[in-house]
């Protein structure tokens, strides 16, 4: 293995009874990137990210974490990993700084070493006055800036976090972007599952679209873009409750078009001339939109459905 | 050394955690000496001196008070490893979070069994200073009588969180009570073994608190005899099998 490889998989698949969650993924993240894995609900995300923490045992396939194998090396691999996972599971019978305190011990860090690294972590996480309250008390961006700062105790070299801002306000989702920008440009290798493409987009350098427990393409976000989909997309809205019949009057516009429930999508490399060419066949739309094509558009044109339903 | 006894940190969460419920703390010990002074005292003054099996003749309150000993160091034990134990492992996801750091799954089950033990120690201390107050305790011997409350505790702990590892919700715990209730009641507590017929004195004494209840009973009358052994030794093989057992479930609970 390569010395600037943190993670291989190969053929690597999670199996629950008989249901496949994982089902033969090949995988490499380099040292230094920020990798995700991109896809909705149920594609196998946590799963990957599980195995990789060495807290799942592997069905089959080969995985290599620091180049160990987690069958045999959990507690070495566990030791340089820092693990966000998706709930936030923090101690709510302890106060923000004894969550810290006492996580830190497990990996063998002083009481003296544990109370230095916790100051400076609250301090990152924006968390410093909080520092003696209940955890309960926390809002739901505090706890899971809390549960980053927890991760970061140990200075791991690969911080894994599931869904790290699924459930969080816009406001509180930027100021987490902003802290995981500074771990990147700080050296810290990220992996990240999420199924916001947004999300995708801001933070990783690379990724792989994940559906059904298997990959279904993989590049940088800008790649995968221009690969699957086209530079714009004009989203057509309609008076009516089926969408499907105006498919019809539409063909021909753009390269492609999806028909959704709510929307047509055309996609076009210009997104005004799009617009022009409906607006010359005298179609009657309730409204016309031009964007830039985003990775859920990969994601549609991958596999048909939307990532967040 | 990587990982050198986690355990240490799973007991110092416990303390973290107790320092803002150490009210909690009172509710185990006062039932032990409650049936002291109903049972013990209050009964025991209706009835006649108790010989017990080993042929000792003896105030009745006196025969009771060992066994609450050992009672005690059962109860601070259950309480811990079945219910604190299960909102832990399926609720809060304690566990979860520790698992992945390097403490593995025996790192859990040492330090939680450790962390009841002080708990159940503090309850048999408090218990036996009552005992010695009001001259139930007879023998030298006695002093070993919190070290081997401790193993009583020990081996109900570790039996205890193998046994909750399998409860499904909270409903299931109806099980602990039903084989505890009865236990606390029928192991040559309140009265001698020899008052069974012999075809159910057998099915006493495969009760671990039978020989808990007999090692207290022996320390505190000064009356040891070589079935002692056997009760030590069979709470010490209780105790290392709900460790092994409760390790290998945990495993097999979070690590899947």
């Amino acid at each position: 293995m390569a010395p600037d490889l943190l993670l291989t998989a190969r053929n690597l698949t999670k199996k629950f009874g008989d249901f496949t969650a994982v089902d033969g993924i090949d995988v490499e993240v380099r040292k230094g990137e920020a990798f995700g894995f991109l896809g909705p609900n149920g594609a196998g995300k946590s799963s990957t990210m599980r195995m990789v923490g060495a807290v799942s045992p592997v069905t089959s396939g080969e995985l290599r974490i620091f180049g160990l194998d987690p069958e045999t090396h959990a507690q070495q691999i566990k030791a340089r990993l820092g693990n966000c996972p998706q709930k936030d599971l923090l101690d709510e019978e302890l106060s923000v700084e004894e969550n810290l305190w006492v996580y830190g011990r497990f990996f063998g860090l002083s009481k003296a070493e544990v109370r230095e690294r916790a100051t400076e972590l609250l301090e990152f996480a924006q968390l410093t006055e909080r520092r003696a309250d209940k955890v309960e008390h926390l809002s739901g961006g505090m706890k899971r800036r809390l549960v980053i700062a927890r991760s970061l105790i140990n200075n791991p070299e690969l911080l894994l976090l599931d869904e790290p801002t699924t459930g969080l306000d816009p406001q509180a989702r930027h100021i987490l972007w902003d802290r995981l920008f500074r771990l990147k440009r700080q050296g810290v290798t990220l992996i990240i599952t999420t199924h916001y493409m947004d999300e995708a987009e801001q933070l990783c350098d690379r990724l792989v679209v994940m559906d059904k427990g298997a990959i279904a393409a993989e590049g940088s976000p800008k790649d995968l873009i221009a690969r699957y989909s086209t530079r714009e997309v004009v989203e057509v809205r309609f008076d009516a409750d089926d969408h499907g019949a105006f498919a019809d009057s539409l063909s021909g516009i753009g390269e492609r078009m999806e028909v959704l429930p709510d929307r047509i999508l055309l996609y076009a490399d210009d997104g005004d001339a799009a617009t022009a060419a409906i607006a010359d066949r005298g179609i009657d739309t309730l409204s016309t939109l031009v964007r830039r094509s985003t990775l859920e558009d990969v994601f549609l044109h991958l596999t048909g459905r939307t990532l967040i339903d | 050394m990587l990982g050198y006894a986690l355990w240490r940190f799973v007991l110092l969460r416990d303390v973290l955690a107790f320092k803002r419920m150490w009210w909690l703390f009172l509710s185990g010990f006062v039932e032990p000496v409650f049936y002291l002074f109903s049972i013990g005292i209050g009964l025991g003054a209706l009835v006649n001196d108790v010989t017990t099996d080993q042929g000792m003749v003896i105030s009745y309150a006196a025969f009771v008070a060992p066994a609450m000993l050992a009672a005690s160091a059962m109860n601070g034990s259950i309480a811990d490893t079945t219910y604190n134990f299960f909102a832990k492992l399926k609720f809060s996801k304690t566990y979860d979070t520790m698992l992945a750091t390097p403490a593995r799954p025996w790192d859990v089950a040492i330090g939680e069994i450790l962390w009841s033990l002080i708990r159940g120690g503090v309850y048999s201390a408090i218990f036996f200073v009552v005992a010695l107050a009001m001259g139930f305790v007879r023998s030298w011997w006695a002093v070993l009588a919190i070290p081997a409350a401790l193993l009583i505790g020990a081996a109900f702990a570790g039996v205890g969180m193998w046994a909750t590892t399998y409860m499904r919700s909270w409903k299931d715990f109806e099980f602990v009570t039903l084989v505890i209730q009865p236990m606390f009641l029928f192991s040559a507590t309140f009265f001698p073994l020899a008052v069974y017929p012999e075809s159910l004195q057998w099915l006493v004494k495969v009760m671990p608190l039978y020989h808990g209840v007999e090692l207290q009973r022996g320390l505190l009358l000064g009356d040891m005899h070589g079935g002692l052994v056997v009760s030590v030794l069979y709470l010490v093989v209780l105790c290392a099998l709900g460790l092994w057992g409760a390790s290998r479930r945990i495993s097999r609970l979070l690590l899947t």
